[in-house]
């Protein structure tokens, strides 16, 4: 491994137990600034108990958290958690505080201004598609499911910290509010230097959001490195197994036009031409692509492939993926 | 519609003491409350931190609530006296429950997701406490104390029956004296603080969260201002009296006394009946009413004031025999008669001091007694077939030992066989039991057998102005003619109606008498 600059998250040897069950075990992992890790892994796999040994809601048995250096068990919890963002399934948004006042309770345990205050509810509402006249007198209980989890979101990045933690952020939301808020949170400005630890079991959306995934079963690392790394050189059968189901959807998911095409002329064409569609690059998902193809959409004219050619493509870069992980 | 006229005319009557009376009773209720939030709030929350220990002691409060709020008075009066102290603690321990639990399930009610993520998000745990549980349970906790407090005002009657004051004291007055305007009197108001203070909290409860923080604070403050209310001053005197409400109440109890005997400047609070030996015996109050042989008056050391001008009626023990009986077996008239004037009041009280305070066996106290008066006779052997005797009692200890001596003396004088059915409730059971031959005789008393069974017109209560020999002979006479039921000769004592005081204390005053002890009260 390169050695990088000091991680801002040093995991080593962190294990916990309840009562004569193990949830964690022996898990350690570094994380750069930056950096967004997934934890994955069927329910009861010990993933919520490992972030919640991050911000120490859960103290360990053994093993050490450091955040920047320092080891958590030397400070205090809540000066800690004041500066690690914090995002839950059930958002948990206080019912007798307003949208403003919710978003306002880090901010305001640090004792910043009232102004400073003020004006970044504002512009995290605004930014997270909440108009403040609108929603900031509000309580909890007058907003939808996605709004509620929007302001939860708010209120994790009010203090602007540099290390959020998300325990299945959007498991408690309906599909189709969950994909269009998934969108919403991987497009938004404010998340695009933190680093991030979050939980969930749904393996595309780990895929989605992950840089890298760290799989866990039975409080054992299973697997820890890219999705891609994941889906092509599982480490053992639980991996291969894991996502066996959602194989092919994944694969459609994390190969590139870059994968499947190679030095192809005409993409290079489509990188370099500024006239074409910006929406299309090396770095676009074959899906992605599949998806414009399939769409009677005019972006698909912007394509210099049929769909076809882009499948033939896709079956062979399988093949040379599986022929590499062999040898 | 006269009773409402009653209940007016009452009510601008007593004006002065049904304010008195009605601030007493805020000042209970809100105090004891304060107490029960100061202390059960704080439990509750424990407990929410401890929930292994809520089986525990939300079973203890629920065990103090069914308590009868007279015997948990009758507890506390050795402990604390009469008076407020145990009137609210009383109110304070029943008020324990519905606040802690309430306070509890509040807590409890508080989603464990927001409690997270506030932990989360860096809220110490007194910040968690305060700014997100306590918020967010204070409409259930709110409900407790509502709970409690009306629990309280229906509660705080009963402190009239230890001298704590109170709308009780017209209520209980009222029932004594079978007087319903005067019931209503008390029990009015008291309907009426119930709902207000139910209504007050209510309001309080509707409030958003953060407003019932700010009212929290204040009802924390009003509370003890409405307590203090009970501080107001009160009647004083040489001596306290603590009376019975049906004392109180009787036309042949404390009104006649007071007239009789002019007891001007005796100021009296109203007890339980079962609490006012306690309440002598702590020196809670000086002078009481009781009956003239109880085994407490022994056991506690207390001198029954002779009344010397005959107020109370005399309750004569006499035992009373279906003719047939004596007919039947004539040899039985002898060994009736041997009780005859036998037993003293002081010998009854003795007796029944063995009873209720030495837990004696009515049969070994009848022995015992029948032994030192040389007229024990061991039993003689049965005789198969022989017909037997059926002795009643009423169900207390006086007439336990009283069927038992009959029992004694005639298994040792005839060969009859006997048959006791004791504990036959109260008079008229025993009364119908000896009617229609289901006994053959029991113990009854010339007051009872007059005012309870005959029930003559007051002229003829009036015109045998409680003379002992014109009662005797009027219910003999009667009880002949209506019943054929025959009075036989009295045992001697006199269960009576009688003040009673503290031994020590009469005899330093030199009171021996009802008279002495006006006379003494007039100087």
């Amino acid at each position: 491994m390169p050695a990088t600059p000091s991680p801002v998250v040093r995991v080593s040897h962190l294990s916990k137990r309840f009562g004569a069950h193990t949830v964690v075990q022996e898990v350690s992992f570094e994380l750069a600034a930056g950096e967004t890790l997934v934890l994955l892994g069927p329910s009861g796999c010990g993933k919520t108990t490992l972030l919640k040994m991050l911000n120490r809601l859960i103290e360990p048995d053994s093993g050490t958290v450091e955040i920047n250096g320092q080891n958590v068990l030397r400070q205090q919890p809540e000066t800690l958690r004041r500066g690690i963002g914090y995002v839950i399934q059930q958002v948990g948004l206080l019912p007798h505080y307003t949208v403003a006042e919710n978003v306002a309770v880090v901010p305001r345990l640090l004792r910043h201004a009232p102004a400073a205050i003020a004006a970044r509810t504002t512009a995290l509402l605004t930014r997270l598609h909440l108009p403040p006249e609108r929603y900031a007198n509000q309580y909890p209980h007058q907003l939808s499911g996605g709004q509620q989890q929007r302001v939860g979101l708010a209120r994790a990045l009010a203090a602007d910290p540099p290390i959020i933690l998300l325990d299945e952020p959007f498991g408690a939301l309906d599909p189709l509010t969950r994909s269009s808020i998934r969108r919403e949170f991987r497009e938004l400005e404010e998340l695009r230097n933190k680093t991030m630890v979050m939980v969930t079991h749904d393996v595309t959306e780990a895929f989605e959001l992950a840089d890298r995934i760290l799989l866990l079963e039975a409080g054992q690392v299973q697997q820890l490195g890219t999705p891609r790394e994941l889906l092509f050189q599982p480490a053992n059968d639980f991996v291969r197994r894991f996502f066996a189901a959602e194989r092919l959807a994944l694969q459609l998911r994390t190969l590139t036009l870059g994968d499947v095409f190679g030095d192809i002329p005409q993409l290079n064409r489509l990188d370099n031409n500024p006239g074409s569609s910006d929406t299309f690059s090396i770095q676009t998902t074959v899906n992605e692509a599949l998806e414009a193809l399939t769409s009677a959409d005019d972006a698909s004219s912007a394509l210099p492939f049929t769909v076809a050619e882009l499948m033939a493509a896709f079956g062979q870069a399988l093949q040379r993926e599986e022929d590499a992980w062999k040898r | 519609m006269e009773t409402l006229t009653a209940l007016l005319t009452f009510w601008r009557e007593q004006a002065g003491k049904l304010g008195e009376q009605t601030l007493q009773h805020i000042g209970l209720t809100a105090g004891s409350l304060l107490l029960a939030v100061l202390l059960g709030v704080p439990v509750g929350l424990w407990l929410s931190r401890r929930p292994r220990w809520a089986p525990l002691v939300l079973g203890l409060a629920g065990v103090l609530q069914t308590v009868p709020s007279i015997a948990l008075l009758g507890f506390l009066i050795p402990l604390l006296g009469i008076g407020p102290k145990p009137a609210i603690f009383a109110l304070f321990l029943y008020s324990l429950l519905p606040i802690i639990r309430n306070t509890l399930a509040g807590i409890r009610g508080v989603a464990p997701a927001v409690v997270e993520a506030a932990r989360g998000l860096g809220l110490t745990d007194g910040q968690v406490l305060g700014q997100v549980e306590l918020p967010l349970a204070l409409p259930v906790l709110m409900a407790g104390i509502r709970t409690a407090a009306v629990i309280n005002v229906g509660v705080a009657t009963l402190a009239a029956y230890v001298a704590a004051g109170g709308l009780g004291e017209f209520i209980f007055g009222g029932i004594a004296l079978n007087n319903p305007a005067m019931i209503l009197a008390g029990a009015l108001p008291a309907a009426g603080l119930a709902v207000a203070f139910d209504a007050l909290l209510g309001g309080v409860q509707k409030l958003s969260a953060r407003r019932l923080g700010q009212v929290g604070v204040g009802l924390l403050v009003a509370l003890p201002l409405l307590g203090a209310l009970y501080l107001l001053p009160r009647a004083t005197g040489k001596l306290l009296a603590g009376f019975s409400p049906e004392f109180v109440g009787r036309a042949d109890g404390l009104p006649s006394l007071t007239k009789t005997y002019g007891l001007t400047r005796l100021p009296s609070v109203v007890l339980a009946p079962t609490l006012v030996y306690e309440a002598a015996r702590n020196a809670n109050v000086d002078v009481i009413d009781g009956y003239s042989t109880d085994g407490r008056i022994q056991a506690y050391n207390l001198r029954v004031l002779r009344d010397d001008r005959r107020v109370f009626p005399p309750y004569y023990a006499v035992p009373v025999v279906r003719p047939a009986l004596l007919r039947e077996h004539p040899e039985l008239t002898a060994v009736l008669a041997q009780l005859d004037g036998q037993i003293s009041d002081s010998a009854m009280t003795n007796l029944n001091y063995r009873a209720d305070h030495l837990h004696q066996s009515p049969q070994a106290i009848a022995e015992g007694f029948l032994r030192r008066r040389g007229l024990w006779r061991a039993p003689r052997p049965s005789v198969e077939g022989a017909p037997a005797v059926r002795l009643g009692s009423k169900i207390f200890a006086e007439q336990y030992i009283l069927a038992e001596m009959y029992a004694a003396l005639i298994r040792g004088n005839t060969n009859l066989a006997v048959q006791t059915k004791t504990g036959l409730g109260g008079t008229t059971i025993c009364f119908d039991a000896l009617r229609d031959g289901a006994i053959d005789l029991y113990p009854e008393y010339t007051g009872t057998g007059l005012l309870v069974l005959l029930q003559p017109t007051p002229a003829v209560v009036d015109s045998l102005g409680g003379r002992p020999d014109a009662v005797l002979n009027y219910v003999r006479h009667e009880f002949r003619r209506r019943y054929n039921l025959e009075w036989l000769a009295p045992l001697g004592f006199n269960n009576t109606y009688a003040l009673l005081m503290r031994q020590q204390q009469a005899q330093e005053l030199g009171i021996a008498s009802v008279s002495e002890l006006g006379r003494y009260l007039r100087q």
